[in-house]
């Protein structure tokens, strides 16, 4: 298995690669980690002509304490993201899900940005960011927009990135007070992509007796990472108890309609992600009451 | 540069301790480079596609699937091979001896891969429980050996390298 052939750019600042990326739009991709586009490439799914690489654009890599969260830069390696001590401290959403990222030598060159904009249903981050909020910066040569993750990821490997545009870098906000988050997810074998995967952020009133608010998101059931909306509505102000994890569930398994593939059936899929609601939640509270922060 | 209408590009990188400096088409694998332009054939190509594992290599250090990186991206950064790993017939690296007295291959095909992975786990994790190393081959495919005597040679590999530090 070979690639077609490509012209290769590497470019070293932002601005080149912007002008470039406006020059050459839809012929060119952009080449960050490779760690999804190069097996494309070598299957010829993808045939760009021309293939921008990013990795000497040093504008795009680093990581940042900002506004109230954590702003990560696209080519910032997952590796680098998982070693954190930042992450770790401030987004720990982040630092529990990349660990099931693929496996370790995929994660020493696979980048932040680039698992965002594959947008893999899939994907652990894309629905990290969704669970936390947050929002992708993207950068054109017309200009720079910031997108909320709800409205970022489209449909299967669809963004609301234009083609002329590249994520420059991806913000997760930190959790408020009073706050546990969790990820849980089923694969066949550790570092396959998820049959299914959640991740709850739990937030509790001031008596830490009742959820004040809480956010549910699931990976692998659909286009698009998804928020199980009537969920999470339920949760509001629901006592803290193992009852109201499980009617959780119940909602989430009437809410979401997975799909069937060869890995799994839709029936299984669906069974699952209630299963994995009930305990992710239940595993976020717990550490809000311990004020893990996690 | 451009030889019959085919782009290539001149990279340097370092090798196995050793500078090497080619003009490669930018299409060229990372494997295929090693492979073929520099004979290092010990880097073994399973299925192109990032998924078993057996041509993993060092790339600053880190492990990385040669096959899901071009040559090209290798311009600069240094690149450690299985090649690398013994410094004489008579004095293999303490991995390739627990490998070897572990019985930890058969056919050998995944060998270089799950050698060069474990190179960079040890390094990190000197002590790892049994867990920590199946987690870290966790991206290789074996075929024969069950990964028993596998997990084994990399848990005496460690003992050993712990007894040189």
């Amino acid at each position: 298995m070979k690639p077609a052939r490509f012209v290769y750019h590497a470019p070293t600042t932002l601005d080149a690669t912007l002008q470039l990326l406006a020059e050459l739009n839809v012929d060119a991709k952009l080449l960050a980690g490779g760690q999804s586009l190069i097996p494309m490439l070598n299957m010829r799914l993808v045939r760009p002509g021309h293939l921008i690489d990013l990795q000497h654009v040093s504008e795009l890599a680093g990581i940042h304490e900002r506004d109230g969260g954590v702003a990560i830069g696209a080519m910032t390696r997952q590796r680098q993201v998982e070693r954190s001590p930042l992450v770790a401290e401030r987004i720990p959403l982040l630092a529990e899900a990349i660990r099931h990222v693929g496996h370790l030598p995929i994660r020493t060159r696979g980048t932040i940005g680039g698992s965002i904009a594959h947008a893999d249903p899939a994907a652990e981050l894309p629905g990290v960011l969704l669970a936390l909020d947050g929002t992708v910066r993207l950068a054109s040569a017309r200009g720079e927009r910031t997108v909320a993750a709800r409205d970022f990821f489209v449909d299967i490997l669809t963004t609301a990135a234009e083609p002329d545009e590249l994520v420059r870098e991806v913000w997760f906000p930190s959790l408020p007070p009073r706050s546990g988050s969790a990820w849980l997810e089923v694969a066949r074998r550790h570092g396959d992509y998820a049959l299914v995967g959640v991740g709850a952020v739990v937030t509790l009133a001031d008596d830490g007796q009742a959820v004040a608010a809480a956010r549910l998101c699931f990976i692998s059931v659909a286009g698009r990472p998804v928020q199980a909306t009537q969920a999470e509505a339920a949760l509001r102000g629901a006592p803290v108890t193992p009852a109201t994890w499980r009617e959780a569930g119940a909602l989430v398994r009437e809410e979401l309609d997975p799909p069937a593939d060869l890995h799994a059936s839709a029936h299984y899929r669906r069974h699952v992600a209630g299963v994995l609601a009930e305990r992710v939640l239940e595993l976020a509270a717990r550490r809000a009451q311990e004020g893990a922060g996690r | 540069m451009s030889t019959n209408g085919v782009e290539r590009k001149r990279i340097r990188l370092t090798v196995n301790g050793a500078p090497v400096e080619r003009d490669v088409e930018a299409r060229l694998l990372l494997s295929d480079f090693l492979r073929h332009e520099l004979g290092l054939t010990g880097t073994h190509v399973g299925c192109e596609h990032g998924v078993c594992g057996a041509c993993t290599v060092l790339v600053d250090g880190e492990p990385a699937r040669s096959c899901l990186m071009f040559a090209v991206q290798a311009d600069g950064h240094t690149v450690e091979t299985v090649e690398g790993l013994a410094t004489g017939d008579d004095a293999l690296h303490p991995l390739q001896r627990a490998f070897w007295e572990k019985h930890g291959l058969q056919c050998g095909y995944c060998t270089p891969g799950m050698l060069m992975v474990l190179k960079a786990f040890l390094a990190e994790n000197p002590n790892p429980t049994e867990g920590e190393v199946r987690e870290a081959i966790s991206g290789n495919l074996c075929r024969c050996t069950g990964y028993q005597n596998i997990v084994e040679a990399a848990l005496e590999a460690a003992r050993l390298m712990r007894q040189l530090s």
